[in-house]
C-alpha cells in the first residue's frame, strides 16, 4: 500500500462569522463577550482535507493552535472531526503573522510533518498570510487557495488546483509543502456524538510560548478600529417602472 | 525615505489594471514619507507591460527576463522581488491585493522577515508615525496599523486608490538581472473563465446572481441583462457552490471586492460575507421576494419581487428604452 504521510493542520479559533462584531467604544478592540468562538472556516477545510488524505492512505493528522488556552475547545471540535492528536503553543491573542509563522515553523520541524495544511484567510482579522509566511520561513513550496489537492503515489509531489482571479490554476508542488484551502475544496464533516466522546481522551499537548524560543515581538500592531461609514440604505421601489425611472432621473447611472 | 518599488501584475505580457491603484498607493506613501516610486516588472517577453507602466508617472521601470518567471509561481516571484529589494535597498513595496499579490507577498515578507499590512484602504500620518488603514472582520471594522521593520510591505484594495493616470513624462526602463530557480513549484495548467463582458474589478455596471436564480440556465437571463447594461456578471458563493457560476465571479469577503457604479443584486440574501464584497457600490438595486432579506438595508432601489418575473420585465423594459434614444 502506500505511505504513511504525516499532516499538519494549523487552526484559529475566531468568532461567529455569521454575527455581526461590535466595536468597543474606546476603539480598543472588538466585543468578544457573549460571542460564540468557532473554528475558522477555512480552517474546517483544512483539517476536513487533512482526514481525507489519511483516509486514503495511512498517517497521522496532528492539529496546532498558537493562542490562549481557551483557544482548545476549537481544538476538541478539531479532534472530535478525527484529527489524532493537538498542539496549543499557549501565547497572547495578539501574535502578529510573522510572529504566528515562525512558531508554527518550530511545530512543523518537531513533528517532521511533510504537508501542512491551513486556511486561506482568517474571517477575524481577514489577513490572508500566515501559510505564504510559514511556507517561505521553512523554506517549502506554497499552494494557496486551493479548490483540488491530489498527492503523487509516492507522496513526494503533490498537483493543486487554485482558484485564482481569472479561474483556476493547476500546479505542481514537492513535497513537504504548504496548502492553504479556498472554500471549494470539501465541505467539511460534522463532529459525530461518539467522534465528540473520543476527543476529549485525545492528547492535547499545551506547549508554553517560551519555551519555544521565537522572537514575536510585534511588527506589524492594530492600535485601534473603528467603524466604517454605514450606507444609507432601505430605499424602495414598487415596481420595475419606478426601478427604471429612479435610475434614470434620479441616480442617473443609465 | 528609501524609495518604494510597485511590483506590476500582468498575465504572461497582458498588463492588469490592478497595478494602477497600486501605483497611486505607493505615490500616497512616496508623499507622506518622500522617496520614489520604482515598479518591477518580472516575466519573459515584458517589453509592452514595462513601456505601458512606464507612462504612469514614476521614476524607473525594472524588466527583470528569466525563464524561471516565465509562468508566474509564488516561489520564483518571491525570491526574485526580494533579490531587487536587497540590492537595490527600496523602503517599501506595494503590489494589488489580487489573488496575484495575496500569494506572493506574504512569502516576500517571510523572506525578507519584513512586516505586510493586507489589503489597504488608507494611508496617513500620526506626527511621524505612517500609520494604515485596513478592513477587518469583513469589512465591519477598519483597523489603524502601525508597521515596524524594513521595509514595508503592502497588498492595495483596488476599489480604495483611484487609477493612477499617464503624466506625460516617460519613465526610464532598464534591465535588471535576477538569478532565480522554479524551486519546487511547476506551473501546469490555467483554466480561465472566458468572457467578452468587461472584468468584474473594473466594470462600471455589475449584474450579480445568488441562490434565487435557482439553476445554472437561469443565469441566461442574468446574462441578457448584463449585456444590455454592458456590465460585468457577479455571483454570491451560494451560486457559486452549486456550480451555477465559475469561483471567480465570487463577490465577497473570500472572493473579488467591488465597487461599480452600479450593482444589481438578484435573488442575493445579503449575507455579512457578500455584503462585505459590494457595500462600497454607488448605486445597489436589490430584487429579492423576501421582504425581510438583509440586502435592502444597504440597497438604494430594492424591489420585493420574484426574480422570474421582474428580471423580463427589466430586460423588456431596458429594450424599450434603448429603442426610444437610438
Ligand atoms: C468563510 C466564509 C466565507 C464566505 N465568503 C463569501 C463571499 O465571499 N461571498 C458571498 O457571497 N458569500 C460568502 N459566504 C457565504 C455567505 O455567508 C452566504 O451563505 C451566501 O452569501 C448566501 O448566498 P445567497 O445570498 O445567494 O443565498 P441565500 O442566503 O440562500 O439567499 C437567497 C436569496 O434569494 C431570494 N430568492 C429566492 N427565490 C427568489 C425569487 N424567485 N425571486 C427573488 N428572490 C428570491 C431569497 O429570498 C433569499 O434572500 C461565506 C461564508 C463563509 C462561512
Ligand atoms: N494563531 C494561529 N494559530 C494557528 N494557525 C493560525 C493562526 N493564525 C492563523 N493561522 C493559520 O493561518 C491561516 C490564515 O490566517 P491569516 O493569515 O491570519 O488570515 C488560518 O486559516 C490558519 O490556518
Amino acid at each position: 500500500g502506500r505511505c504513511d504521510v504525516k499532516i499538519l493542520v494549523a487552526i484559529k479559533p475566531v468568532p461567529n462569522p455569521d454575527e455581526k462584531v461590535k466595536i468597543k467604544g474606546d476603539g480598543s478592540g472588538i466585543v468578544l463577550e457573549n460571542i460564540k468562538m468557532v473554528v475558522n472556516p477555512f480552517c474546517e477545510i483544512a483539517v476536513e482535507e487533512a482526514l481525507r488524505i489519511r483516509e486514503k492512505l495511512t498517517g497521522e493528522v496532528v492539529v496546532v493552535t498558537v493562542g490562549p488556552k481557551v483557544g482548545e475547545q476549537q481544538v476538541r471540535t478539531a479532534l472530535a472531526m478525527g484529527a489524532d492528536r493537538a498542539v496549543l503553543v499557549e501565547a497572547g491573542a495578539d501574535l502578529d503573522s510573522l510572529a504566528v509563522a515562525k512558531v508554527l515553523a518550530k511545530v512543523v520541524a518537531d513533528e517532521q510533518a511533510e504537508l501542512v495544511l491551513m486556511g486561506k484567510q482568517s474571517v477575524d482579522d481577514d489577513n490572508n498570510q500566515v501559510g505564504q509566511i510559514l511556507a517561505a520561513v521553512l523554506g517549502w513550496p506554497q499552494a494557496t487557495f486551493a479548490s483540488k489537492v491530489e498527492l503523487a503515489a509516492d507522496n513526494k509531489k503533490a498537483n493543486v488546483t487554485r482558484e485564482v482571479d481569472g479561474g483556476l490554476e493547476t500546479i505542481e508542488v514537492g513535497l513537504p509543502a504548504v496548502v492553504t484551502t479556498d472554500l471549494r475544496l470539501n465541505e467539511p464533516r460534522y463532529a459525530s456524538l461518539p467522534g465528540i466522546m473520543k476527543a476529549k481522551k485525545k492528547e492535547l499537548k499545551v506547549v508554553p510560548l517560551a519555551s519555544l524560543g521565537v522572537d514575536t515581538a510585534p511588527r506589524v500592531k492594530v492600535l485601534s478600529y473603528f467603524a466604517p461609514k454605514l450606507r444609507a440604505g432601505g430605499g424602495r421601489v414598487a415596481d420595475v417602472a419606478e426601478l427604471m425611472s429612479k435610475l434614470k432621473n434620479e441616480a442617473k447611472v443609465l | 525615505m528609501a524609495d518604494i518599488l510597485v511590483v506590476v501584475e500582468h498575465q504572461e505580457g497582458v498588463f492588469k489594471k490592478t497595478t494602477l491603484s497600486t501605483i497611486s498607493a505607493a505615490k500616497q506613501l512616496s508623499a507622506l514619507t518622500g522617496g520614489a516610486v520604482d515598479a518591477l516588472v518580472m516575466g519573459i517577453g515584458i517589453a509592452s507591460v514595462a513601456f505601458t507602466v512606464a507612462e504612469y508617472g514614476i521614476r524607473l521601470v525594472l524588466v527583470a527576463e528569466s525563464p524561471s518567471l516565465g509562468t508566474y509561481t509564488a516561489e520564483a516571484f518571491a525570491a526574485a522581488v526580494a533579490q531587487v529589494v536587497k540590492e537595490k535597498g527600496y523602503g517599501a513595496v506595494f503590489a494589488p491585493a489580487s489573488t496575484f499579490g495575496k500569494d506572493f507577498m506574504p512569502r516576500l515578507s517571510g523572506l525578507l522577515d519584513a512586516p505586510l499590512a493586507s489589503d489597504i484602504v488608507g494611508l496617513e500620518k500620526d506626527g511621524d508615525a505612517l500609520r494604515v488603514k485596513r478592513p477587518m472582520y469583513a469589512g465591519n471594522a477598519i483597523g489603524t496599523v502601525a508597521l515596524s521593520g524594513s521595509p514595508l510591505l503592502f497588498t492595495v484594495r483596488q476599489t480604495a486608490f483611484d487609477s493612477a493616470t499617464t503624466s506625460g513624462v516617460k519613465a526610464t526602463v532598464v534591465g535588471t538581472t535576477v538569478t532565480v530557480d522554479a524551486g519546487r513549484t511547476a506551473f501546469l495548467s490555467r483554466q480561465e473563465t472566458k468572457s467578452e463582458r468587461p472584468e468584474l474589478t473594473e466594470a462600471r455596471v455589475i449584474v450579480s446572481a445568488g441562490r434565487g436564480i435557482k439553476a445554472q440556465e437561469n443565469f441566461k437571463m442574468v446574462e441578457e441583462l448584463a449585456d444590455l447594461l454592458n456590465a460585468a456578471i457577479g455571483a454570491s458563493r451560494a451560486a457559486v457552490d452549486a456550480g451555477w457560476a465559475p469561483n471567480d465571479w465570487q463577490v465577497g469577503q473570500t472572493g473579488k471586492i467591488v465597487a461599480p457604479e452600479l450593482y444589481v443584486a438578484l435573488g442575493i440574501s445579503g449575507a455579512i460575507q457578500h455584503l462585505a464584497g459590494m457595500k462600497d457600490s454607488k448605486v445597489i438595486v436589490a430584487i429579492n421576494k423576501d421582504e425581510e432579506a438583509p440586502i435592502f438595508q444597504v440597497a438604494d432601489y430594492g424591489l420585493v419581487a420574484d426574480l422570474f418575473k421582474a428580471v423580463p420585465e427589466l430586460i423588456a423594459e431596458l429594450k424599450k428604452s434603448f429603442v426610444a434614444t437610438v
